[in-house]
């Protein structure tokens, strides 16, 4: 073999891998970076420069949408992070029927995004449905969960959260689980009750699965868009538009310049946040 | 070694073939249909021998929703026992996910040989001059009334023929509680608000909001057309040449205000943002809601739903601030299209004819009853239309009508129907929907390229 030969061939091997990478990543990429500036039909396109983003940040909804977006990201990502540590450390204790309840706190994950948004918005109706005439059961009078426009937002979210909380309480599982129980020996020698062991052990040790938790849930809010497009489309008006469902009408209503655009900012508004967050979080975790 | 790296290319090759071909899949999605082409005329041939002529099978896209597709199915099945055309039906969801499926077909060369399709603003975006046949000098589009005409011709050519009837933006009532209450249909809107707060009064909804399904909340600026153009009869043209605005033109801007006043006073149902289109029609039906702005052909629905109740609602068009101004604002229906590209013209055209043709339209109008007058000439609205059409007839015998801003300019911005319901559930005020209006029209016709924006 000459010497040449050695040096390529084994690149030869990423070649395969290389043109799936190029084609369904790096050329959709780049092509979207280059329509965003232009107005395109899907026959036929024009350049028009930067008139889409100026366009797009004039967009009257924008700033409602970028509102939102950070509210559904901080509000689904923090209670998924509360919520699943406190599931996760309760279900890797000593409880009964335990495999039974891990499973139903993960059922709902496996359900279809849209079912969930369709069932709930339907149980989420002022006076038919199901959670306003349990409440009127108490006598208590429910709101109007998706129309009024201070509660739209959160409603959704709380439904985010039931809906995603499985996939957070697995990482927490899987986390405190492989703290070895020699601290929780040392902390019961000390006389430490299991509210000790729960804040000095469990929580500082399971950092790296909450980062996880942290970082897959803040970037699920910022781009999230199924959840809400099958309950409120945005509305009523639109006090619940999230960036992802603002790019979507764009498309919907044959603006596919202004939506690519919409996905250019949305792409680099989600790195501008992950990245610096995900850098501080892995700085600040603890080796076991 | 050689022999290594020869298997190696071999392989690489190999791995670049299939992927080839693996791309290569993605334009041969005609291949279905030149097969069934290519079957079609196998099947013709042997046919020869037993059938006089042979049969040939068009593929026709149309909506799911209403009951146009039984009529358009009750009509096929005649025409081919008549002209040997069979229909194969390509089915598309109906409102903007539609929309972009005939786009997308369009572009991509896939489009079935008819299509049944908007007319108006809606017509202009999928680019009918490269897309479907010129129609103009077809003998059958003779018979198709002018009105209907211009709203499927572009550059001076006609391209669809009628489907259905037309229909009208109004505002549809029930007369059982009118006579109940002793209410006469309302000149004006401060007439109109009187009767609401009558009917309030006696413990029913007045008007009735549906605001769950968006899209019927734009029908007071839509429907309130008429008026407007009564008051500046240019409105049309200086809106599509960027001279004219909602906001700024008081008459547009009164549109807005009306959508804003029935929540203001408190006229609507309780859980209207909740309310679906289905319930709404049956809160109408019931009586337990009086008023509801709608579309004419909404009447179906209600047939279907509560048949027995039909002709308790009657149509009146929604009022003017003045009692001289008192007339329609009309939809036309949508339109028939030949596929510019199919292989199947002339049979097309056949069964076009066939379906205009008033055998066509008889057996058409006898699973699906008119929302309003026909756009054919020579077919009379029959005897036993819903009680709502015939009080629409008046308005057209008098020349009281209006065709729909969407039909008259290629303008309409995308987001009204979230902003009708921002103002009509007073999250934002009239004037700031208007101006907000202003700025999507802005947007649309940029994105159309229309000179002067």
């Amino acid at each position: 073999m000459t010497k040449l030969t050695i040096r390529t061939y084994s690149y030869l091997f990423l070649i395969p891998a290389f043109l799936i990478y190029f084609v369904f990543y790096l050329l959709p990429t780049v092509l979207s970076l280059f329509f965003s500036m232009t107005r395109w039909t899907l026959t036929d396109w024009n350049y028009i420069g930067f008139d889409n983003y100026v366009t797009f940040f004039s967009e009257t909804a924008l700033s409602i949408g970028f509102r939102n977006t950070l509210i559904y990201a901080v509000v689904t990502c923090g209670l998924k992070v509360i919520l699943g540590l406190l599931l996760g450390a309760f279900l890797t204790s000593t409880v009964l029927f335990k495999n039974y309840l891990r499973s139903v706190i993960f059922f709902p994950t496996l359900l279809s995004t849209i079912a969930v948004g369709i069932a709930f918005s339907i149980m989420m109706h002022p006076s038919q449905g199901l959670i306003n005439t349990s409440l009127a059961v108490f006598g208590i009078d429910g709101p109007d969960w998706l129309g009024n426009t201070k509660i739209a937002l959160l409603s959704v979210a709380l439904v985010d959260v039931w809906k995603g909380i499985g996939v957070a309480t697995v990482i927490y599982i899987a986390g405190i689980s492989a703290i070895p129980g020699e601290y929780y020996e040392a902390l019961k020698i000390d006389g430490g009750s299991s509210m000790n062991a729960f804040r000095y052990i469990t929580v500082p040790l399971s950092r790296p699965a909450m980062n996880s938790v942290i970082i897959l849930s803040f970037i699920g809010g910022l781009r999230s868009f199924d959840l809400i497009w099958a309950m409120t489309k945005g509305g009523p008006g639109f006090t619940t538009d999230l960036i992802a469902s603002i790019i979507y009408k764009q498309y919907q209503a044959g603006f596919y310049g202004l939506a690519t655009a919409g996905n250019v900012i949305l792409f680099v508004g989600v790195s501008l946040l992950a990245f610096p967050l995900y850098k501080y979080l892995t700085k600040s975790e603890v080796h076991l | 070694m050689k022999r290594t790296t020869g298997q190696t290319l071999a392989f690489v090759t190999s791995v670049m073939m299939i992927l080839l071909l693996l791309a290569g899949c993605g334009s041969s999605n005609n291949t279905p249909s030149a097969t069934k082409n290519n079957t079609g005329a196998a099947n013709g041939k042997t046919d020869t021998t037993s059938e006089p002529a042979a049969k040939t099978t068009l593929t026709l896209m149309v909506g799911n929703s209403g009951t146009t597709l039984e009529a358009l199915k009750a009509v096929a099945t005649e025409a081919e026992k008549k002209l040997n055309i069979a229909i194969e039906y390509d089915i598309k969801p109906d409102g903007t996910e539609g929309d972009n499926l005939v786009k997308t077909r369009l572009a991509t060369g896939d489009m079935s040989d008819l299509l049944v399709y908007n007319t108006g603003s809606l017509l202009k975006a999928v680019n009918p001059v490269d897309n479907f046949l010129d129609l103009t000098n077809e003998s059958f589009m003779a018979d198709v009334l002018d009105s209907f005409k211009t709203v499927v011709t572009v550059d001076g050519k006609v391209y669809g023929a009628p489907v259905g009837s037309s229909s009208a933006g109004a505002i549809l009532y029930n007369k059982k509680v009118y006579g109940e209450l002793g209410l006469t249909v309302p000149q004006t809107w401060t007439e109109f608000m009187a009767n609401n707060e009558k009917i309030k009064a006696a413990g029913k909804t007045a008007v009735i909001a549906s605001y769950k399904d968006t899209w019927t909340s734009q029908l007071f600026v839509l429907g309130d057309y008429y008026n407007l153009q009564a008051q500046v009869p240019n409105f049309a043209d200086d809106y599509t040449n960027n001279k004219a605005k909602y906001a700024t033109t008081p008459a547009a801007l009164r549109s807005f205000e009306k959508t804003e006043e029935p929540f203001k006073a408190g006229y609507m149902n309780k859980d209207f943002l909740a309310t679906t289109y289905d319930v709404a029609l049956k809160m109408l039906a019931d009586g337990t809601g009086v008023h509801y702005p709608m579309l004419t052909s909404a009447l179906d629905s209600i047939l279907q739903n509560s048949p027995d109740k039909i002709n308790d609602i009657g149509v009146f068009p929604i009022p003017s601030d003045s009692a001289d101004v008192n007339g329609l604002t009309v939809w036309m229906p949508s339109g028939l299209y030949i596929n510019k590209n199919s292989k199947k013209v002339e049979a097309a055209k056949k069964f076009a004819e066939y379906f205009v043709s008033k055998e066509g339209q008889d057996i058409f109008a006898s699973k699906v009853k008119a929302a309003g007058p026909n756009v054919i000439k020579g077919i009379e609205l029959p005897d036993d239309a819903y009680e709502g059409v015939k009080e629409m007839q008046k308005y057209f015998d008098e020349g009281k009508t209006a065709p729909a801003l969407e039909f008259v300019s290629p303008v309409k911005g995308p987001n009204l129907e979230n902003l009708t319901v921002a103002v009509g559930s007073g999250i934002t005020s009239a004037q700031k929907g208007a101006e907000d209006y202003d700025k999507d029209v802005l947007k649309q016709a940029q994105q159309l390229n229309l000179p002067g924006w």
